[in-house]
């Protein structure tokens, strides 16, 4: 169960971003997707939900072609935090909030009362409850991010793509919404797949990272096993000193400066 | 300021409530308009009329002035329902266009739908075009329209998306090409040259119950496929990826609504000229009121633009001393009217 890709080729018009790509994800973990700007972080969770197909090769979910299944069919397995939401016309934040529930409602159907209840429980967890009468073109990019992750909850999917989902919250929203997802993969045995920045972030709340290079794997494992000097400084071309921390019993990371001898 | 009446309508006044208010403002508009005129008709006189002709019980008007009749039922019933449906249909086109382009400024005409159709009329006008009769114009004014579209969407397509910019840079640049050749129509045109002039600034003059069923029947064609996905539409707002993660088929869902929003609006630019402003007027007023919606803002929208253009047609055709083109008078207070409403948006926002 989860995802098999196989031999993925995958370009943009021209541009080459995957050559034999192969990852699997299994059911039921947290995954960190790490790498550089432009390596194809954004591209493979693309693929993932189907919106861009590959080239070649075979993407299987669930023991079944991705292809095979209808829009709708997926949009009730797998749910998206995009990194760009900019929205331009004013919806409530609790309309938008409720267009996470459009995948299991028929077209023309109006919300019943277990789609309000999830809209409102996803409005509480997620600490969104006071905006939700509040137009989200008025609201910060932190409280926008908020509710589109807000939304991709109230999806309620079994797998759950996460795109930079806390690049603009502080450090106590994003602890909030990462223990969010920990949760539903701990309890409920979901899936997340996450793309992220911040190394220390993601060693808190991954079971396995997946370090990426130019549309390839660099290295792949359990938290501890992979979070090593060598490979980030393989990766991001970066110096750093690996700490073991006991409390949340990872691997947490100190960078060192770059140029420490030029001033 | 504004969350607060946006909060209010949600709770107080039901969106479907001030849309069968519309609707009944709209029904009650086109029979006191029916009265108005050269000749004064009472109300009364005017709805036994409609009454008599829709029921096909002509014994009704025994007693009844043959002018009146005639006057009423076939001079200014077509043009107001015509004037009603084309502003309907702008409205519409206008809110499918701001929608699918997340562009709240984009209007029916910014894939250059008008700019085609003008050019079609313009190219007929000039060669007398008269195979068709009347109704050469309208057909040259919509294949412009059509063959603009298919150009522009050729123009903007890449090989995975139709992206919005790319659209609007497309529509701009086959407009501003199609603009310069109507200049050229008009300057080799000589004494055409006022006829092509006065078709582009739009009229309802003289319009025949054929146009009046044609756009009519285009009209409720077109809300219908765009009332079947005005839900995909509100997803499109939260940008492509996440409206494909939660369902919608993105290229299916731009290619049908593109395509039904310009025939909507080539059609209406065919049957009566250009007329600017409802477009992007309309769409705008109606969603400070109900909220950005499509499920609703949609039909809504399209009251509200009948009643707009109905309004301004009757104001040129039966209160001012002389007709003045109906889109110059809908861009003459159009215009002001938008900046005004921009300009109070802008400051409630509090950014400049």
């Amino acid at each position: 169960m989860g995802y098999v890709l196989n031999q993925i080729c995958f370009a943009y018009d021209q541009k080459q971003v995957f050559e034999n790509l192969a990852i699997t994800f299994k059911k039921g973990y947290f995954y960190g997707i790490l790498g550089p700007n432009g390596c194809g972080k954004t591209t493979l969770l693309d693929l993932l939900f189907n919106y861009h197909r590959p080239n070649k090769g075979h993407i299987v979910f669930h023991g079944k072609p991705i292809n095979t299944y209808s829009r709708q069919s997926l949009s009730q397995l797998i749910a998206l935090v995009p990194q760009d939401f900019d929205i331009q016309f004013p919806f409530l934040v609790d309309e938008i909030v409720m267009m996470g529930r459009y995948p299991h409602l028929p077209r023309f159907s109006r919300p019943r009362e277990e789609d309000i209840s999830m809209v409102q429980q996803v409005l509480k967890k997620t600490g969104t409850w006071k905006l939700k009468n509040r137009m989200i073109t008025e609201l910060s990019k932190g409280e926008k991010q908020r509710v589109v992750f807000a939304r991709a909850l109230a999806q309620d999917t079994e797998m759950l793509l996460l795109d930079e989902a806390t690049a603009n919250l502080d450090i106590a929203h994003s602890l909030h919404l990462l223990e969010l997802a920990r949760k539903g993969v701990t309890e409920s045995g979901k899936t997340v797949i996450a793309v992220f920045h911040d190394i220390n972030l993601a060693a808190m709340f991954c079971d396995k990272i997946i370090f990426m290079m130019n549309g390839d794997v660099f290295a792949q494992g359990m938290v501890n096993q992979v979070l090593t000097s060598e490979n980030i400084k393989s990766v991001f071309h970066v110096n750093a000193k690996i700490q073991f921390d006991t409390e949340t019993k990872t691997n947490q990371v100190i960078f060192k400066r770059a140029y420490e001898h030029d001033n | 300021m504004s969350e607060n009446i946006r909060k209010a309508q949600h709770t107080i006044i039901s969106p479907i409530l001030i849309l069968i208010m519309f609707t009944v403002m709209l029904f009650l508009v086109i029979i006191s308009v029916s009265c108005l005129g050269h000749i004064e008709i009472s109300w009364y006189q005017v709805v036994k009329i409609i009454y008599a002709n829709i029921t096909f019980q002509k014994e009704v008007l025994a007693g009844f002035d043959d002018v009146v009749t005639v006057v009423v039922w076939d001079v200014r019933l077509p043009r107001i329902i015509t004037a009603c449906a084309v502003g309907g249909g702008l409205a519409i086109s206008g809110t499918i266009f701001q929608g699918l382009l997340s562009n709240p400024l984009a209007d029916p005409y910014t894939l250059g739908v008008s700019a085609g159709a003008a050019f079609g009329a313009s190219l007929a006008l000039l060669l007398n075009v008269g195979f068709m009769g009347g109704y050469s114009v309208p057909l040259f004014a919509f294949l412009g329209a059509g063959a603009t579209l298919m150009l522009v969407i050729f123009l903007s397509s890449s090989t995975s998306q139709l992206s919005s910019h790319n659209l609007i840079l497309s529509g701009i640049i086959v407009s501003s090409i199609l603009s310069a050749g109507i200049s050229f129509i008009k300057y080799i045109a000589d004494e055409q040259v006022s006829v092509i002039i006065f078709w582009l600034m739009g009229s309802f003059a003289s319009k025949t119950w054929t146009d009046a069923i044609l756009v009519t029947s285009i009209l409720i064609i077109g809300i219908l496929i765009c009332l079947f996905y005005a839900r995909d539409l509100n997803l499109m707002v939260l940008g492509h990826r996440t409206a494909a993660a939660l369902g919608t088929n993105i290229r299916t869902i731009t290619l049908v609504l593109l395509i039904t929003a310009s025939m909507i609006a080539a059609i209406c630019v065919s049957v009566s000229g250009i007329i600017g402003f409802i477009g992007l007027l309309v769409p705008h007023m109606m969603r400070s009121i109900v909220g950005p919606d499509n499920r609703i803002l949609l039909p809504i929208s399209m009251i509200a633009g009948a009643l707009l253009l109905l309004t301004g047609d009757t104001i040129t055709r039966a209160i001012l001393p002389h007709e003045i083109p109906i889109g110059v008078l809908t861009a003459l207070i159009g215009g002001p009217f938008f900046c005004y409403i921009f300009r109070k948006q802008q400051l409630e926002r509090g950014t400049f």
